[in-house]
């Protein structure tokens, strides 16, 4: 018997070493990237949070948990649970974002799906023109649209919502708004792409089977885009859930949310520790969050996360 | 009997597809308890009306009646037919046993009632063993039978089959071909089964209307198809046919006498003669195996032929002829039952026999 060196793949014997060199190459730049830009920073980040702040800034030993106490409401003046509520309402922001714009995305994903072939393409960059806007423009001009002279607003007051001569934000409507049309393609796009692929005769075979239309799209067409929605939710509920301009913009900047209380502890307050115990946490809840839904939905949402 | 309400009844069907006409007037009367086949070639409409029937498609004009009631005012999931999908449509995140209970949950029947039925067809379709697998674990057979089982155990008047076997290898398209003839007969369900497989048609089927182009060219028995196909087209779908033009030169209530291009040949019309016998140009069809091959010394009896052995395809049980006679044509199939050599070879000559009853004059 000869002596097996390596394994067969992609139809040619290679060696252990021609397989690592192999390896390197193909995904080495990959996992170079995700080093360096993403773990050692995270890694950074984790470390920070158990460290103190210096006096000027910066940080320094001692470790201590402190941050993480504080952060729970065991704070300088008091118990007070002011930082639990600024997560609280940043994940009620991402999983409102998340399920107004599957509200929107469901039918504008079909509607696009059963265009004539020659204007998907059209359809698709409609969508995706949005993205080659600043966000904070975009955000500024919801502003200008929103506004006591604006048609919408006037049309608001015809309607009874409003009172003449006053704007229609600051109002979570408004914020609702700008999150959608800011996060809806994150969820179009992979929910067209599971449109697309539907294998209608299923649909069918549920019609034939007795299954009436609301039971056809429940039983025979929601688990076939499963997959594309569940990605797109995921899309745009983790960026969603740490969003703050726009709350800031079109609420009023009144409220504070999980990315401004980060962004204020790191560059107002120079306490870096403690906005790196917030960013941990709001991390782990999140991470947490789509475990928990990972294992509860089983393979059909599980294989995407 | 006569007076029984058949199982479908389609007058008149009409459906289009932008200017295509998918069926043009399209009538048939289906018997409850009939294995009726559609048989043509892709795109002759047999799936289109096979839909319609299933309401999973509307015509444009025409009425369907399933067991005597006006189909078209009921929708899809309230018909009593079901369907056997050509691709199978399983569920693909049901297991195979949630797949079969699938309409009976929609008829919100009972659970003790749903597990004894679903248990009882997979027993009949022997995939008691399968239940708790997804269908993406399931070979090809395994799916036709779960896809059929999950049809069967709604207990339609009709199941309705759209090329079930079409994806499956010969030999076990074979094997299923028996088996689904047994279930139809077991359960007495009406059959209405899509095909382009004329063998299949043949095999399986009480009564066969072969499709062209949106209309039914011809319907009956298989043998009556078979043996006495009424175009070309039918002629040439069922089997294969040799065809051979002519002109009439004496014509007598039963038979006439043809002059053609491999010389005089007698025509017996037999029982029905067809409405073509009265024209003066023949079209004339006859098997390859009513062809019977002689050696020049041979003494045959009339319409007799001489021909050049062109091509010969030996397949064991019989052998295929490739034959010339001038102009024209011919091919015959001769069982092999001689013991030794069957004495023709390529480029041989020989006599050919073609027997008045089995010229055939077709319509068109």
């Amino acid at each position: 018997m000869a002596k097996k060196k390596g394994e067969v793949k992609f139809g040619e014997q290679l060696t252990v070493g021609g397989h690592l060199s192999r390896s390197v190459v193909t995904s080495g730049p990959g996992i170079f990237w995700v080093t360096v830009f993403l773990l050692v920073p995270l890694v950074w980040i984790g470390v920070v949070s158990f460290l103190t702040r210096g006096e000027v800034g910066g940080y320094g030993k001692p470790f201590t948990f402190e941050n993480y106490t504080r952060f729970a409401g065991f704070g300088f003046f008091g118990f007070d649970l002011l930082y639990p509520q600024i997560i609280f309402r940043s994940l009620v922001l991402g999983a409102g974002t998340a399920g107004f714009c599957m509200l929107a995305a469901l039918p504008l994903a079909f509607f696009i799906a059963g265009m004539p072939a020659r204007y998907k393409n059209t359809a698709l960059t409609l969508v995706l023109i949005p993205f080659w806007t600043n966000l904070l423009i975009r955000t500024y001009a919801w502003q200008i649209i929103l506004a006591p002279e604006s048609p919408i607003t006037h049309l608001a007051v015809a309607l009874g919502l409003t009172t003449a001569g006053s704007p229609l934000y600051p109002s979570a409507m408004a914020i609702y708004i700008g999150m959608v049309c800011d996060y809806l393609p994150f969820l179009v796009l992979p929910l067209y792409s599971s449109v697309e692929k539907i294998d209608w005769s299923i649909a069918e075979a549920a019609s034939d089977l007795g299954a009436d239309k609301l039971r056809v799209f429940w039983h025979a067409i929601l688990p076939q885009v499963t997959p594309g929605l569940v990605a797109g939710i995921v899309l745009v509920f983790i960026p969603a859930t740490g969003q703050f301009v726009i709350p800031d913009l079109l609420g009023g900047a009144k409220t504070v949310m999980m990315g401004n209380a980060i962004q204020q502890q790191f560059l107002q307050s120079r306490d870096w520790p403690f906005g790196s115990a917030i960013a941990f946490i709001g991390m782990g809840i999140v991470l947490v969050g789509l475990w928990v839904y990972a294992r509860f939905s089983g393979e059909k949402g599980g294989e995407l996360l | 009997m006569a007076s029984e309400i058949p199982a479908i009844e389609v007058e008149n069907l009409v459906r289009r597809f932008g200017d295509v006409e998918a069926l043009s007037h399209v009538n048939v009367t289906i018997r409850k308890g009939e294995f009726f086949s559609l048989l043509g070639p892709s795109g002759c409409g047999k799936t289109t009306l096979l839909r319609i029937v299933g309401g999973l498609d509307m015509p444009d004009e025409g009425i369907v009646r399933i067991g005597g009631t006006d189909a078209r005012e009921i929708p899809a999931h309230k018909r009593p037919v079901n369907t056997v999908f050509q691709s199978y449509a399983l569920f693909p995140h049901l297991t195979v046993y949630d797949n079969i209970a699938f309409g009976l949950r929609m008829k919100k029947v009972a659970k003790p009632e749903i597990s004894e039925r679903v248990k009882k067809v997979m027993d009949l379709v022997e995939i008691t063993p399968l239940g708790n697998r997804k269908p993406a674990q399931l070979s090809g057979g395994q799916k036709q039978r779960v896809a059929l089982a999950r049809a069967v155990v709604n207990e339609p008047q009709v199941l309705l089959l759209d090329e079930p076997l079409g994806a499956l290898d010969l030999k076990l398209r074979k094997q299923l071909q028996v088996e689904l003839l047994q279930l139809q007969r077991r359960l007495k369900i009406t059959f209405i089964y899509v095909t382009h497989d004329q063998e299949e048609a043949l095999v399986m089927s009480d009564r066969i209307a072969v499709m062209r182009a949106g209309k039914i060219e011809q319907m009956g028995e298989a043998e009556s198809l078979y043996e006495h196909p009424h175009t070309r087209y039918v002629s040439q779908f069922l089997g294969s046919c040799n065809l051979i033009d002519g002109t009439v030169k004496r014509r007598g209530p039963k038979e006439a006498i043809v002059d053609s291009i491999v010389g005089e040949l007698r025509v017996e019309f037999g029982q029905n003669p067809p409405a073509a016998a009265q024209r003066d140009k023949f079209t004339l069809a006859i098997r390859p195996e009513k062809v019977t091959l002689c050696r020049l010394d041979e003494s045959a009896g009339e319409n007799r032929v001489k021909v050049r052995v062109d091509e010969l395809i030996y397949i064991g049980s019989e052998t295929h002829y490739v034959l010339r006679a001038g102009e024209q044509r011919l091919t015959a199939e001769a069982m092999n039952v001689k013991v030794g050599s069957q004495g023709f070879d390529i480029g041989q000559e020989a006599i050919v026999y073609l027997p008045a009853a089995g010229l055939l004059v077709l319509d068109d």
